[in-house]
């Protein structure tokens, strides 16, 4: 069973229909033992940081996603939810994360110096760099969809694919059994599809 | 290098679509759904429905629909079409929509962009606006075009985005209907005026016109178009084709 982590931040309808579809069992929960007891968690995310991470902390659920990732099950961040992953981001001020991975999330902004739009909204081709379970059924350049204002940097050594945006930005990460990606595999049409597939078989 | 975004658009009435006749051989000509379906597998990179139901009561018709359609395609949905408040977006989101547009709502009530902003986040906000030309200079129009606000066209884009719209929508009246191209002039205006994403309307009638808007305009982001991709006029892979050898990027 995938534990669709539900912490009172965005719209879970279209993760839950997409594991629907692919024949995967699956449970939205705020339930702290149906997380821990789940075989796979999905932590997805839209909205401001600071409001994310407090609500999980509030709700303790910080502690159950580190309990459960010390089991070395499959974790897998999406969008907020991946950034949420890392050890700290400067969206409107300095915010601790969950420490998972090592990085940390900045602004666009400061580091896209041309006219490109902030937020980068559409369809971006993967550039991967490390063979990763994550990716069983993807092929270089294969297009996925984006929404967002911040990026993940200095993660080099757990980067398993980035998109060209002027500068090169962070797509996706994994770090042993905690995955994330910073695009919708629940909206990127059958390419994300098969990523979340690969989650299921990892 | 993010790609140019091509979009059709469902017009829905009592839960079928509008225009729909004859649409692919498929007997069941105006089920929505059906039509999603296939500009799902031709390579649409989002698409718009817009609820032009009438009656209050035969609405959840349409978000049955958009449930159904959210089941099973996934890419990101806009939805339009009788928002009117804050409530109208929680209930087309909870549905499986990504990101919700706004036209007389929002001119009626303008707090409503930055109140829907606040709680769904920027991205969610689309802000579509209807222009036409008076007296040479771009108003906004209200009730599907019939009336004129008397705001200009120009202000209310600015003040879209100042209030936390994440996307525009800018559809030509002028243009609409006509199939000879999209309105470049309106266009390049609001794109020195704003950064945030912009999405062409209204004027599309061959696959050129495609290619003139993004090789005059290469900050637009997107081409919004009902008939022509309805009634097969213009197929998205071909157009999408001929953008890529025009080196426009495109997602094939």
């Amino acid at each position: 069973m995938i534990a669709i982590v539900d912490y009172g931040v965005g719209n879970l309808f279209s993760i839950k229909s997409s594991l629907n579809f692919l024949g995967l069992e699956n449970k939205v929960t705020n339930d702290a033992n149906e997380i821990a007891e789940a075989d796979r968690v999905i932590l997805p995310g839209v909205g401001a940081f600071k409001d994310a991470i407090d609500k999980l902390k509030a709700s303790g659920l910080d502690k159950v996603l580190k309990q459960f990732v010390e089991t070395g099950k499959p974790l897998l961040g999406i969008c907020l939810g991946m950034q949420m992953l890392f050890e700290k981001s400067f969206e409107y001020g300095e915010h601790e994360g969950l420490g998972f991975i090592n990085g940390e999330v900045v602004a666009l902004q400061d580091d896209v110096k041309s006219d490109l739009k902030i937020p980068q909204m559409g369809w971006n081709a993967l550039e991967l760099k490390q063979p990763n379970p994550l990716f069983k059924y993807t092929k270089q350049n294969d297009y996925v969809y984006f929404v967002h204002s911040y990026y993940a940097k200095n993660c080099e050594k757990s980067l398993i694919a980035s998109v060209e945006y002027e500068i090169e930005v962070t797509a996706a990460v994994a770090n042993g059994n905690v995955f994330g990606v910073q695009f919708h595999p629940e909206k990127s049409g059958d390419v994300g599809l098969n990523i979340l597939r690969a989650f299921s078989e990892i | 290098m993010i790609t140019k975004r091509i979009i059709p658009c469902l017009d829905v009435r009592d839960g079928r679509v509008v225009k729909g006749t004859n649409f692919i051989g498929i007997r069941d000509v105006e089920s929505p759904v059906a039509l999603a379906r296939f500009y799902n597998e031709s390579g649409a990179d989002e698409l718009v429905f817009y609820d032009i139901t009438a009656s209050f009561e035969k609405r959840a018709l349409f978000t049955d629909i958009l449930r159904e359609v959210a089941s099973e395609i996934f890419i990101p949905l806009t939805v339009g079409g009788g928002i009117n408040e804050v409530s109208d977006f929680d209930r087309v989101l909870k549905c499986g929509a990504d990101k919700v547009s706004i036209n007389s709502g929002a001119i009626k009530n303008p707090r409503l962009i930055s109140e829907a902003a606040k709680r769904y986040g920027n991205q969610c906000v689309v802000l579509s606006m209807d222009i036409k030309r008076v007296d040479g200079k771009f108003k906004i129009f209200a009730k599907g075009g019939r009336e004129n606000t008397g705001i200009d066209a120009l202000d209310w884009a600015k003040r879209g985005e100042d209030s936390g719209a994440g996307e525009l929508v800018v559809n030509s009246i002028d243009t609409d209907g006509v199939k000879n191209g999209f309105d470049i002039e309106l266009l390049e205006q609001i794109d020195k005026l704003v950064t945030i994403p912009i999405v062409a309307s209204g004027g599309a009638g061959n696959i050129e016109h495609f290619v003139k808007l993004f090789k005059t305009l290469p900050r637009v982001d997107a081409g919004l178009a009902a008939s022509i991709f309805h009634f097969k006029e213009v197929s998205i892979k071909g157009l999408k084709e001929e953008l890529r050898r025009n080196n426009i990027e495109v997602r094939l």
